[in-house]
């Protein structure tokens, strides 16, 4: 067991709408490098995870440390610049639909002042050829994209600022098989390339199986499991097996009514 | 008796939900206000707010002030004869327009194009988490959204009325000389002499107002919209809506302020 500060390390995370406690002590640690996937039913509370991690949603509870650091109790100048270290791809992309695709890609440099604006068209235009995107493409706008061209615009401005640490939200829901195991080999790519931490969220047991170095299992709130990737079909864990073979009967019952 | 504590309860619990509801919103404009005086500044999107607010607007403001000093002059016109005061017609409609009707019904005009098309923009950026995209993309969606459209919206609404009152004056011009037979040399002598610098301030001081609150509840309602396409939708009603009720409440808040002996 390695003693090294995880890249991101969760300990005690707790979240609750009005009654519903959707994150009841959720403990994860994420080594740096790591590909983890996590894997859970809807409404387990994944992507309000991320959403805390991120600082869209405020936990009720726990602790989120980014090398070593915790979040929640930094001043908020540095918890935003320790944030900017973190790229995320969303489910549905997200793309700004006001501005063009390289504006969308470059957004993130455009707005720490890092580049002036020509200098972000070619940068832009370098990142959209990383997605398997001709330079072209970057003067159309988002609406005029299929949904896989735009998971991939989203994918390069997620990895744009060539972030240390990266959360993808079901990055192959919406999409053909062939072109989710496209988006997930540039996953694969990029992450290795820029030598980052990921996370992705997903129910696609395909996908995770091709994303992730490591995985793990949210249930009522809670990390169940954890393991290799490669483990994931045969855990051993009567709730993961259910989940990832798909079985209607066993331990794990999904609620039909909110 | 039970009777009456229901009604009691229910009485209270609207005022403390119209409580919360200002609140809510004094607090999201003072944050609006904080951002506009901090950097970065979004000049861009500021000169975008401007154009949208400004510049397409300037139509359906221009025809509204048009016809609204023709039917004015006519309609004082009418009234007035009944006391052989013909005269005054030129006087008010100057007064009227610069006033109270120019920058009124710009203000309503506004809020009925673009706080809908603020709160319908801003709320589907909420419901396709694109307002969380920004936060992850190191910007603060307040400093980015919402600022540069409140600063834009208290500069283009006395804009817009300067234009509505030169072109409200020229609209009773056009009947008065027309077709009520007054002397264009007279009608314009006695619309310059009647006119004081305080009825265009006054005029302007309250677009400035009124362009700060349609963007406001714009910005508001959308920002704060939930619930996918029906949210949105919500939203854009309500901006229009409580944007118009609040462009005539503080339209006589400052009648008072300015004109109250």
């Amino acid at each position: 067991m390695s003693n090294a500060t995880p890249k991101l390390r969760i300990r005690g995370l707790a979240k609750s709408f009005g009654d519903k406690a959707v994150l009841n002590g959720v403990d994860l640690d994420i080594p740096a490098g790591t590909s983890m996937v996590m894997i859970g039913g809807s409404g387990s509370g994944k992507s309000v995870l991320v959403k805390c991690i991120l600082g869209l949603i405020e936990p009720d509870a726990g602790v989120i440390e980014l090398d070593g650091r915790d979040l929640l109790t930094m001043q908020p100048d540095a918890r935003d610049a320790a944030r900017a270290q973190i790229g995320m791809l969303f489910q549905n992309g997200a793309l700004f639909d006001s501005l063009p695709v390289w504006e969308n890609v470059a957004f993130g440099l455009l707005a720490r002042n890092d580049i002036g604006r020509a200098e972000a068209r070619g940068r832009a235009s370098t990142i959209l050829g990383q997605v398997g995107l001709a330079p072209t493409v970057g003067d159309l706008w988002p609406s005029e994209l299929s949904g896989g061209m735009q998971k991939r615009v989203a994918l390069a401005r997620a990895i744009a600022a060539t972030p240390e640490l990266m959360f993808f939200d079901e990055p192959t829901t919406g999409l053909d098989p062939i072109m989710g195991a496209v988006i997930d080999g540039l996953i694969v790519d990029c992450v290795k390339r820029l030598g980052s931490t990921a996370l992705a969220i997903t129910h696609d047991m395909a996908s995770a199986c091709r994303i992730g170095d490591a995985a793990a299992m949210i249930y009522e709130g809670r990390i169940i499991w954890s393991g290799p990737a490669a483990a994931l079909m045969t855990s051993g864990n009567p709730v993961v097996e259910q989940f990832t073979h798909g079985r209607r009967d066993g331990p794990m019952t999904m609620a039909l009514r909110a | 008796m039970n009777r009456l504590f229901d009604t009691l309860a229910v009485v209270g619990r609207f005022t403390i939900g119209a409580c919360q509801a200002a609140g809510a919103v004094t607090l999201f404009g003072l944050s609006g206000i904080s951002h506009l005086v901090r950097p970065p500044f979004y000049g861009r999107m500021f000169l975008r707010a401007l154009v949208e607010i400004g510049y397409f607007s300037l139509p359906v403001v221009a025809l509204t002030a048009i016809f609204t000093g023709m039917v004015l002059a006519l309609q004082s016109y009418t009234g007035f004869a009944r006391f052989a005061a013909e005269a005054a017609v030129a006087n008010v409609v100057v007064l009227s327009v610069t006033r109270e009707l120019g920058p009124v019904l710009a203000g309503l005009m506004v809020a009925g194009r673009v706080g809908a098309a603020m709160a319908a923009e801003l709320g589907t950026m909420r419901v396709t988490d694109q307002i969380d995209a920004l936060k992850t993309l190191a910007t603060h969606p307040m400093k980015y959204l919402v600022a540069p459209r409140l600063l834009a919206g208290t500069i283009a609404l006395p804009l817009l009325v300067i234009v509505a009152d030169i072109l409200g004056v020229l609209g009773g011009f056009i009947i008065a000389v027309f077709k009520l037979g007054f002397n264009s040399g007279v009608y314009l002598q006695r619309t310059m002499d009647f006119m004081e610098t305080i009825d265009v301030m006054s005029g302007l001081a309250k677009a400035a107002v009124f362009g700060f609150i349609v963007a406001l509840m714009g910005c508001y309602q959308g920002y704060t919209s939930r619930g996918g396409a029906q949210g949105v939708g919500a939203a854009t009603t309500s901006a229009v809506v409580s944007a118009s009720v609040l462009v005539l409440a503080f339209d006589y808040v400052l009648t008072e302020l300015f004109f109250a002996r």
